[in-house]
């Protein structure tokens, strides 16, 4: 357990996982439920617990889609997606750590170039720094 | 009032006609648009970590350029990532003064510009009824399912838009232009957004229940304000016949401004 990890997730966030009853409603509603390993309500209580790293290695902060759908549906206002976001970027913040390389862009549009700007500017702000 | 118009660089690239349409429709309304000078791209998505100062200044900016009137945003992203900044400008005072420091306006800026998504001017400030009475082709018959995806209306705390849960502007605003809408489960949950970057699978698997969910109701098409939605549910969604549109084509064509 790292502590000045979490005390910059709580930090950066702005969460207090401890007002989180564990209801799984987070988890319910995500639609990336299906793509992660470790799930909303999970996230939080691994916070809660200090587990930053293991959650910093794992894939699933790469799959929330910033739907809001946690932060809207939560019934004690917990607001999940914005400790996935602070652990992500106490990830990509670390040089060389970016999950989004500039250099990647020109194949995915390449791929597809009907894709809309939005995507990879969308996709460049959550990935990248 | 001033309109100042804030469209964002998905609608001057790959959805010129949800901008085209949207200026034409409201001048038809008796509503200038006023493009702000010297915008900058939101980026898309709000970051949500409260030490995150550099990515919400070009959405500060625009805020604080449009004090002397109002914001109106059309891209669901643009309205999502603007509002939220304003929210925060307004309820954050350590991120407020760190922008402030910053940005050096004249007078420091808190968050007092009224953010309006096109939309919510149609609903407040046109009128819903009046834009039924403005319409000159109605679109009898035809049965609509709004999509409002997540960045129209989430979170709803800084958002204000609707009811997240139960929304209806995209419903009236489908009435007004004589049509009918067809609800439908999935209207405000998620197409998959940006993850069509990264997974395309996912986008699709997400994307094919939106369309799904409004096949199954009946709907004849489906309309957004999303670029990201139209592309998703379009590009992503194999399989799926239901045509998608911008709604201000829909509202050009009943103004009979569509050329
Ligand atoms: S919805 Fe809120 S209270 Fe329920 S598990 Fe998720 S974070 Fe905890
Ligand atoms: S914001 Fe992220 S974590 Fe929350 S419900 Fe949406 S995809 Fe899931
Ligand atoms: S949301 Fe998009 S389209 Fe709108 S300005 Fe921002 S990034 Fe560009
Ligand atoms: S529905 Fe899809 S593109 Fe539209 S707002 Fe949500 S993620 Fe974004």
């Amino acid at each position: 357990m790292n502590n000045n990890l979490k005390e910059q997730v709580l930090r950066m966030s702005g969460v207090n996982p401890l007002k989180c009853m564990r209801c799984g409603k987070c988890s319910a509603t995500c639609p990336s439920y299906d793509e992660m390993e470790y799930h909303p309500h999970q996230i939080v209580y691994m916070v809660e617990k200090g587990e930053i790293e293991k959650l910093m290695a794992s894939p699933s902060i790469y799959k929330c889609l910033s739907c809001f759908a946690c932060v809207e549906r939560c019934p004690r206002d917990v607001e999940p997606a914005k400790l996935v976001e602070a652990i992500r970027l106490a990830v990509i913040r670390q040089q060389g750590q970016n999950h989004l390389k500039a250099k990647d862009i020109p194949d995915l549009i390449e791929a597809d170039p009907d894709l809309p700007q939005q995507a990879l500017v969308t996709a460049f702000r959550k990935y990248t720094k | 009032m001033v309109y100042h118009y804030y469209p964002g660089c998905t609608l001057k690239t790959k959805a010129k006609d949800l901008d085209r349409y949207g200026r034409k429709s409201m001048e038809a309304l008796g509503i200038t648009l006023t493009e702000l000078e010297n915008w900058q791209c939101c980026g898309g998505a709000f970051t949500m970590a409260k030490d995150e100062i550099a990515t919400k200044l070009s959405s500060v900016r625009a805020l604080a350029d449009s004090r002397d009137g109002v914001l109106v945003t059309l891209c669901s992203a643009c309205h999502n990532v603007i509002k939220q900044t304003n929210y925060a400008m307004a309820n954050d005072a350590e991120f407020a003064m760190k922008a402030n420091n910053y940005s050096k306006f004249d007078v420091p800026y808190n968050g007092e510009t009224k953010v309006m998504h096109y939309l919510e001017v149609l609903r407040d400030v046109v009128g819903f009824d009046n834009l039924a009475k403005a319409v000159k082709n109605p679109l009898k018959g035809k049965k609509i399912a709004a999509y409002y995806g997540c960045l129209l209306l989430r979170p709803s705390k800084a958002l204000q838009m609707d009811n997240p849960e139960n929304p209806k502007i995209l419903e009236d605003f489908i009435r007004a232009i004589g049509a009918e809408p067809v609800l439908y489960p999935y209207r405000n949950e998620c197409c998959g957004g940006y993850m069509a970057t990264e997974d395309q699978s996912v986008a699709a698997k997400k994307s094919g229940q939106v369309m799904d969910s409004a096949a199954e109701m009946g709907a004849d098409m489906i309309i957004t304000a999303c670029p990201l939605c139209l592309y998703n549910l379009t590009k992503n969604a194999p399989g799926h016949q239901i045509p998608v549109y911008y709604f201000t084509e829909l509202l050009a064509e009943a103004l009979g401004v569509k050329d």
